[in-house]
């Protein structure tokens, strides 16, 4: 038998703001559970029937008393719902400074990506101390990124980028969990995730680039798919310049604009009739299928990398809180 | 009218009057209560489809127009009427129920049957039509004119939505024409009068629940938006 | 004197015989009685997948199943304890029997429609054993899409078909009910004389039958999706899997009040009845329970925290969610409020009630812990929720279905069952059920998702007894279905009103006669005045 837990560790900012509520609710809790354990045993006792005849006084209904046990939880509840939900949304944006991760969910292991280019698979090394968002695709079904320490967990639902993000504070060795149901080796979709000193961190950095950068990779990638043939710097080509392009308004054909982030780039690689840019004509055709989740996303990446120069997950990509879709989806692997 | 059919009532209890209830009044509107919860769990049905509808027309408005315009609204149009008719012939039923007229219950009938009979074949020939024109969601020959590749997909919800709700609504029209043949049947054999006419009462409260639903299903899939579609 | 009577007497159970008497029967007390037998069979087929369940988790690796069956087992244990026991349970079998006694009436207002009602549940049963028996289902109980759509290759058609028809048993069920309520009262039986447990099932109906169509209309594009490859759903053609969990959850969140709400009815009756005292503010609960079932239909989005829908609509669901906590809350302070000064003593049906109480409070308040946002997004889809819910379902309605079997058998049958047994087996499942499922709770916020085959070594002990407590709680659940057998021959015959109750139900003979009343009753007091039946009882004496 493994070590015997009976609280998780606290691993990130956001775990001990939960656990405070949990604290508050479970005070509030213990105290009603004993309540009503408490009245309940003292009347069944005290009242017990003592002769076969007795019969107990009808009692009115006391409105003062129904009103004092509705409006006292009522209060109660507000207090459990303004907590609950400030948390919520105080952990709903990403701090501007945060290290960007890309994940890739598919059935049934985690893909993990650094902007310096080391892949992982089920492994993410990370910095302690340091606000880290992770970007979110699913190849395939809906997959659920959660790690217990960090109090954290958010689906990943096909079609869309979902994010989340954490500030790990202290160093070691936690779970990945997937934690949406997602089909026969489910329970086998976990991992781990190494917090570590910021140097041990560099080390680790620079010991496994052997692969370049998210956005070398997707420059070599770019090439190879003869992207830059259309795609031009100079402006001369048949399709838009992407330098300077990502975070700005695109005017498009037909009225509009729309803005240039993770979303827009990846539909305009899968769907790219879907939002033609004003002055072009459609002449791309659709990479879907012939690019995977993590090629489209050091796609992105090399896009990103062209300028302007962000802080490094600056741009809001419309996370997973908007209820559209942010990219119009394509699954390329579907049974 | 009222006094008269309450006053037959009185006379006429123990007429079909089933051992749960204590008069005919009562079981009648037992009987006209369950139908409306019923039409209540309808509404519920289709608005579950009415929702999703909803969601994809917000998300693909142009695509849902350049769609909805495919359709053939001459037949929608005629089918429409056709139902309506359907609608005013049952209401007759009903009134031939109150008057205790036999005869002129089954000739209603027969006529909510033709015109219900219409609607389904007219609703055959506009499937054909969409299959002929490879407008099939699920099929790799799918293919809408006048769109870009990449909104096919959000053309197939379209028509997924289009066959899922006027393929559920055909399912009640089919329904409903087993129900009026039964009644026929009944009829024929003389057991409705004006003292008990229930169950074509029942029945055609069920039949213009299917039609006010064809009323919203019209408009929302053939009409909204047809001038922006062409 | 009362077993000549009983002997000689003709009731709805010696009135006729042979099979085709009882498949053809369009008596409610019957048909509930067929429901019994049905649902009894899905409870011990959904019992045995989640002893097989917890036998698998006793170790962390996945040894005793492959993965690929433990995935089945859950599902088929959701399928079958939720569609085919928990939904039907109380309002089917006890509903059916009492509510038209209770208010006073010879039968449903359409018994031929009970009876299809029985049939749907029976086809639609049909359907998903099928399922189970050909290869099972492993979508889990949830059916999310695109799994359930495009990529689980187990029974998902059948398993569906099945539970798209038992919603009809269910919907066509909550008609008759209301419907009975509206029109089938006695003389002198208005709406505030009408006991609780009439209240709360007419509460019940109100969800079937808003709620199931939903599920119904879900199923079949769930069901046109993966036979025709209409793309409701599918996110390849620009649908939304997310917009499946809002109309699943539509129905499958008030779906937790069908089963809980006929439970609190249940306790109303007997907390009042052994405490020989009318329900502390009667309105008040009466209430609560349309209140729940209007209020349960506005809070689905609570299983969406995590899914991606907007902060605000997550905002707005967990605000709305606390709505329900109160109306819940208020029955559990008047039943509370009920003992206080009254008569009470100690019959096996009572020490229910307590146990549902104690569970459902516990249940109530680690909903509370769900409800809060920054909460649930660590704690949905652990065995927290499972914990959770499992409270809500077994500690809540599956206690007081057991404790309304108690109250009500010896009415149903005309026998008493053994009491020391019964206690007994109160008491077992009262322990092993907090055995098997407090561990759940701190398992799920030490983070093990649910649906895991297996799990992390640190978890085990926790998962040990967690195991210890179900083989508990099976034993519990085993002996009253023994005894309950055994009484059938061998148990006492039962009095018109054991209890000294004042339901009308024990106002006719034990069992009651084919139209539950040699006369129509005539109503003159309120619900749970017990000077009557004293009244009564001294004059027999």
């Amino acid at each position: 038998m493994g070590k015997f837990q009976l609280f998780p560790v606290q691993a990130s900012t956001l775990a001990p703001e939960v656990d405070h509520l949990l604290y508050f609710l479970l005070a509030v809790s213990v105290f009603f559970t004993l309540l009503i354990f408490g009245a309940i045993f003292f009347f069944a006792i005290k009242y017990r029937r003592r002769s076969e005849g007795e019969l107990p006084h009808v009692q009115h209904t006391g409105y003062t008393l129904e009103i004092v046990w509705s409006v006292i939880p009522f209060g109660l509840t507000m207090v459990m719902f303004t907590w609950g939900a400030s948390i919520f949304f105080n952990a709903s944006k990403p701090p501007n400074d945060a290290i960007q991760i890309y994940a890739v969910g598919k059935q049934w292991m985690w893909k993990l990506e650094h902007m310096e280019g080391q892949r992982e698979i089920n492994e993410l090394h990370i910095p302690v101390g340091r606000p880290v968002r992770v970007t979110m695709a699913s190849e395939d079904v809906i997959h659920s990124f959660f790690v217990p320490a960090f109090r954290t967990k958010q689906d990943v639902v096909p079609g869309r980028y979902s994010t989340t993000w954490f500030t790990p504070t202290k160093t070691g060795k936690y779970h990945l969990f997937c934690a949406e149901y997602c089909g026969t080796r489910h329970s086998g979709m976990i991992g781990w995730v190494y917090v570590m000193e910021p140097a041990d961190y560099q080390n680790w950095l620079s010991g496994g680039a052997a692969e370049g950068s998210l956005a070398d990779n997707g420059k070599k990638l770019f090439e190879s798919l003869a992207c830059n043939n259309c795609h031009k710097e100079d402006n001369t080509g048949r399709c838009p310049n992407l330098v300077n392009l990502f975070g700005k308004q695109v005017q498009l054909a037909g009225g509009g604009t729309v803005k240039a982030d993770e979303a827009y780039i990846r539909e305009s690689i899968l769907q790219p009739q879907a939002k033609i840019v004003a002055g072009f004509e459609p002449v791309m055709p659709t990479f879907t299928g012939l690019v995977s989740e993590d090629q489209v996303l050091q796609l992105v990446e090399y896009v990103k990398s062209l300028g302007p120069k962000p802080a490094a997950g600056a741009i809001d990509t419309g996370t997973s809180s908007q209820g559209r879709p942010g990219a119009p989806p394509a699954i390329p692997a579907k049974r | 009218m009222a006094d008269h059919s309450l006053t037959n009532h009185a006379q006429t209890e123990s007429l079909a009057l089933r051992v749960q209830f204590d008069t005919a009044a009562q079981q009648k509107d037992a009987s006209q209560l369950g139908m409306w919860i019923f039409l209540i769990t309808e509404i519920m049905f289709f608005g579950g489809m009415f929702a999703a509808y909803t969601v994809y027309r917000n998300w693909y408005p142009e695509v849902f127009a350049i769609a909805s315009s495919s359709l053939n609204a001459v037949l929608g149009a005629i089918n429409t009427g056709v139902l309506l008719l359907s609608s005013f012939t049952m209401v007759m039923a009903v009134r031939a129920g109150q008057l205790g007229q036999q005869k002129m219950i089954i000739i209603f009938l027969i006529l909510t049957l033709l015109f219900g009979g219409v609607f389904l074949g007219v609703k055959a020939i506009e499937w054909k039509e969409k299959f002929d024109e490879h407008h099939i969601p699920g099929q790799a020959a799918f293919h809408l004119e006048g769109l870009k590749d990449y909104d096919q997909g959000h053309a197939q919800l379209f028509f997924s939505l289009y066959f899922a709700m006027t393929g559920l609504h055909a399912l009640h029209m089919v329904i409903g024409v087993g129900i009026i043949l039964t009644l026929i049947m009944q009829a024929k054999k003389g057991i409705y009068s004006a003292d008990y006419y229930t169950p074509v009462d029942v029945a055609g409260l069920y039949w213009h629940f299917v039609d006010v639903i064809w009323i919203f299903l019209f408009p929302l899939l053939y009409l909204i938006d047809r001038h922006l579609g062409k | 004197m009362i077993t000549e009577a009983a002997v000689e007497r003709e009731h709805y159970l010696n009135a006729s015989y042979g099979l085709k008497s009882w498949l053809l029967t369009k008596d409610h007390k019957r048909i509930g009685l067929l429901y019994l037998a049905t649902i009894t069979l899905f409870f011990f087929i959904g019992g045995a997948f989640a002893t097989l369940i917890r036998v698998e988790l006793l170790t962390p690796q996945g040894d005793l199943v492959s993965s690929q069956t433990y995935n089945k087992l859950f599902t088929m244990h959701g399928v079958a304890m939720i569609f085919f026991f928990l939904i039907p349970s109380i309002p089917a079998v006890l509903g059916n029997f009492f509510l038209p006694i209770m208010i006073g009436a010879r039968d449903l207002a359409f018994p031929k429609l009970n009876l299809l009602s029985w049939y749907l549940l029976v086809i639609g049963g049909a359907f998903s054993l099928f399922a189970m028996i050909a290869g099972g289902v492993d979508t889990g109980w949830t059916f999310y899409t695109p799994y359930s759509t495009s990529y689980s290759n187990s029974w998902v058609i059948s398993t569906a078909l099945g539970i798209f028809v038992a919603g009809f048993s269910s919907i066509l069920t909550g008609l008759n009910f209301i419907v009975t309520v509206h029109r089938m009262r006695a003389p002198g039986m208005t709406w505030f004389r009408m006991p609780l447990f009439v209240w709360a099932n007419y509460a019940t109906s109100l969800i079937q039958v808003l709620g199931t169509p939903v599920l119904a209309v879900t199923i079949v594009l769930l069901f046109v999706e993966r036979v025709f490859h209409l793309g409701i759903f599918d996110p390849a053609r620009g649908g939304d899997p997310v917009l499946f969990q809002h109309l699943f959850w539509f129905y499958s969140h008030p779906a937790v009040y069908i089963m809980i709400l006929p439970s609190m009815g249940v306790v109303s009756e007997i907390i009042s009845t052994f405490s020989r005292k009318s329900v502390f503010g009667y309105g008040f609960v009466a209430f609560s329970s349309v209140a729940i079932a209007v209020l349960g239909f506005l809070v689905w989005g609570h299983h969406l925290f995590v899914s991606g829908q907007s902060l605000y609509a997550g905002m707005v669901f967990s605000f709305l969610s606390y709505f329900v906590a109160i109306p819940s809350a208020i029955k559990v302070f008047n039943w509370t409020a009920t003992l206080y000064k009254g008569s009470i003593v100690f019959q096996t049906p009572m020490l229910y009630a307590f146990g549902f109480i104690g569970l459902f409070t516990v249940g109530g308040l680690t909903g509370l812990f769900l409800a809060a946002l920054g909460m649930d997004i660590h704690v949905t889809d652990t065995y927290f929720v499972i914990a959770h819910f499992h409270y809500i379902m077994v500690g809540g309605a599956l206690m007081g279905y057991l404790g309304g079997m108690h109250f009500w058998w010896p009415k149903m049958t005309g026998r008493m069952y053994p009491e020391g047994w019964a206690k007994l087996s109160a008491l077992v499942i009262f322990l092993g059920f907090n055995l098997t499922f407090f561990p759940q709770f701190i398992l799920g916020y030490l983070g093990m998702p649910r649906r895991y085959h297996a799990y992390p070594e640190e978890f085990q002990v926790l998962n040990v007894l967690s195991t210890a407590g179900a083989s508990v709680l099976a034993v519990g659940y085993l002996i009253p279905m023994i005894y309950f057998i055994w009484s059938l021959r061998y148990g006492k015959i039962a009095p018109a009103n054991p209890w000294g109750a004042t339901g009308l139900e024990w106002r006719t003979s034990s069992p009651p006669p084919v139209h539950n009343f040699e006369e129509t009753p005539i109503v003159s007091h309120d619900a749970y005045d017990y000077s009557t039946v004293m009244g009564e009882e001294i004059e027999v004496g």
